[in-house]
């Protein structure tokens, strides 16, 4: 049995849906991301959890055990909240120790329990500071560590990083990682960052308008999204109107042309319509043997985002970009040219065409 | 050109120190002068020595002590209030009529506040009545008496605690809800939160009201005056009976008075900031 289950969990407002119908079950020691944009009920799911908002219907089983009606400081679950949820009128070290004082544990034992903490997140020195002079980073590490002090069952995150610099996001979040599997404490994290999520997570779970559109690994979520939602807010997408031609060869028609897709196109008919999805890293500039597909278009714009370079090709309508991994001896074309690009059957997403 | 913008920028604030020269400093030193001369103009010590004569010591403590029951029971009541109508969860309209509220009733002193308390618990006073012909209960048979020391502390509460409300509460509106969430998350109670978090946090406001109410009350004239025309012995009415005229005429003395009153603030400005200080050790300073 999955050590956190969600049943069935629904949050209404009035006549707002905020979480409909959650199923989840997330393993011991897994790390989980929720991934989706603002307001389709990340929060509201981990304030579920949390204890802080109360299911309109469904259940919360931890361990097995029911906690969906108990308080939220009778569950042992530890939290670190988006942003300046440390209490400001105590130490570093008096936050870290909350739990454990509240809980009548002895002095001593506060002590070597905060110490402990301390070194994990590296901030030996800073104990005696009070939060406002922390950076924003060191401030959420100490929340985190806070939450940690309890040795609580589970570890929830609300966007632990969403306030802090590019920078910082980066190195704290591989901190996040390796803290949580030094400890090996299940944890969900909130995010709307599709990169974070990726790169994190045991498992990533989309959601949309307070529902789950898919449950997957980073690598199946990204190369098989189930829906065109998921396709195009996890990474880039292009998307070309198209019609079905053949099912079982997996040939479409898209901007005027035969494309063969992967065979075998499950639950879809002859004349259907459907969208042709490409991700711009599996589009080849120029023709080339060995490509299954080729498509041409005129250059509307080149732009340079470090290691790789995404040219912006007219096709018909549609607008596609492919991105070239960044190199000296790149054989750029100019913005006007007509240029041929390819692709693999195996880089076509075939979605629902209703999108 | 650095300098023009300097002078530029205290330009502005002209206006402001104008007034403290004429309505604070100017007066506070003709106090501290004129409590030091007679009345032909010479130096003297017999003013600050009448001081101590004993009912001026009693009205002294007497004002102390209305000071401090309205500022701490008027604290007190202004910030459960507040606390009731800002996380209690009520309506966003109660929050607005009580703001609105609060705002009048603060400025409402002086002798139509006095007739209000008159008019309603006097000995003739519409719920006095009531009470006595509709629910046979004489409250001043029971020792309630509006011209006494409760009476008066009653009335200058009906200032007092919505002046809490005013300042109270943006204080209460900073407590984040994060605050009280973590705390729970981390096993507290509320009364725990209440212990260590939120009452912590507040306190350098609370403090800082307290003595705000304290010098709000230990000023207060008009509404003691017209409450009970000079029978209960206050320093603010003593003073009113030095300057004005009559039998009492003693102007050395009111001066006198009212470096007393000047002194019993700073000393209890200098204790509560001193409380103060350490309890907001954890506020940013600076920056
Ligand atoms: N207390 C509330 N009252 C009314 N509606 C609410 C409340 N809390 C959340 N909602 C609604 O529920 C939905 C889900 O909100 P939620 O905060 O869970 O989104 P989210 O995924 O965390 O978004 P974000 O990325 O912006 O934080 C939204 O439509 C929101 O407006
Ligand atoms: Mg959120």
């Amino acid at each position: 049995m999955a050590f956190l289950e969600l049943v069935g969990l629904t949050k209404t407002f009035g006549a707002t849906v905020g979480v409909e119908a959650v199923d989840l079950a997330v393993e011991r020691g897994e790390f989980v991301s929720l991934l989706g944009p603002s307001g389709c009920g990340k929060t509201t799911t981990l304030r579920m959890i949390a204890g802080f908002e109360q299911p309109t219907a469904g259940r919360i089983l931890v361990g097995g055990e029911d906690i969906t009606a108990r308080r939220p400081n009778q569950r042992n679950i530890g939290m670190v909240f988006q942003a300046y949820a440390l209490f400001p009128n105590m130490t570093v070290a008096d936050n870290i120790g909350f739990g454990l004082k509240v809980a009548r544990r002895p002095a001593a034992e506060i002590r070597a329990r905060v110490s402990e903490l301390l070194a994990l997140i590296k901030l030996e020195e800073m104990g005696d500071r009070y939060p406002h002079q922390l950076s924003g980073g060191q401030q959420q590490r100490v929340a985190l560590a806070r939450a940690l002090a309890i040795r609580p069952q589970l570890l929830l995150l609300d966007e632990p990083l969403s306030a802090l610099d590019a920078k910082i996001r980066l190195s704290l979040r591989n901190e996040i990682r390796a803290i949580q599997r030094q400890l090996g404490i299940t944890t969900l994290y909130v995010t709307h960052d599709q990169e974070e999520a990726l790169s994190l997570s045991d498992r990533v779970v989309v959601m949309n308008r307070g529902r789950i559109e898919q449950v997957g690994s980073p690598f199946e979520i990204y190369n098989f999204p189930h829906s065109h939602f998921v396709a195009s807010f996890v990474g880039t997408l292009n998307i070309l109107p198209a019609e079905v031609v053949d099912p079982d060869a997996g040939i479409v028609r898209a901007a005027g042309q035969r494309i063969a897709a992967a065979p075998g196109l499950p639950g879809i008919a002859a004349g259907d319509r459907v969208m042709l999805a490409l991700r711009p890293e599996l589009l080849t500039l120029n023709r080339s043997e060995g490509m299954d597909n080729h498509l041409e278009g005129e250059v509307e714009t080149i732009a340079f985002l470090g290691s790789i370079v995404r040219i912006q090709v007219r096709v018909q309508d549609a607008l596609i970009a492919l991105d070239e991994f960044n190199n000296p001896n790149l054989d750029l074309p100019a913005i006007g040219d007509s240029v041929a690009f390819g692709f693999p059957r195996e880089a076509c997403l075939i979605l629902d065409g209703s999108g | 050109m650095p300098s023009r913008r300097v002078l530029g920028d205290w330009l502005g604030v002209v206006p402001f120190f104008l007034f403290a020269v004429a309505f604070i400093f100017w007066p506070a030193m003709a106090l501290f002068v004129g409590a030091f001369r007679d009345a032909q103009g010479g130096f003297t010590l017999a003013n600050i020595v009448a001081l101590f004569q004993p009912f001026i010591l009693d009205a002294y403590w007497l004002t102390i002590r209305v000071s401090l029951v309205t500022a701490v029971g008027g604290g007190i009541f202004g910030f459960l209030v507040a606390y009731a109508a800002i996380l209690g969860g009520l309506p966003r309209g109660v929050r607005t009529a009580l703001t609105t509220f609060s705002g009048v009733a603060s400025n409402f002193a002086g002798i139509p506040l006095a007739f209000a308390f008159i008019a309603t618990l006097g000995r003739v006073g519409m719920v006095t009545v009531l009470l006595r012909d509709v629910f046979g209960l004489n409250i001043y048979d029971r020792g309630f008496n509006l011209y006494s020391f409760w009476g008066l502390s009653l009335t200058y509460m009906y200032f007092q605690f919505p002046l809490m409300v005013l300042i109270i509460s943006p204080a209460l509106d900073g407590l984040r809800r994060e605050w009280r969430e973590a705390a729970s998350n981390l096993g507290a109670s509320n009364v725990q939160y209440w212990r260590y978090v939120a009452l912590p946090i507040l306190l350098p406001s609370l403090l800082g009201t307290m003595i705000l109410l304290f010098g709000n009350a230990f000023g207060a004239y008009a509404t003691a005056y017209g409450l009970t025309g000079g029978s209960l012995n206050l320093i603010p009415i003593l003073i009113g009976q030095q300057v004005r005229g009559d039998v009492l005429h003693n102007p050395g003395l009111g001066y006198a008075l009212a470096l007393g009153m000047v002194v019993v603030m700073a000393v209890s400005i200098a204790a509560f900031s001193w409380l103060q200080s350490r309890t907001s050790r954890w506020i940013r300073r600076g920056a």
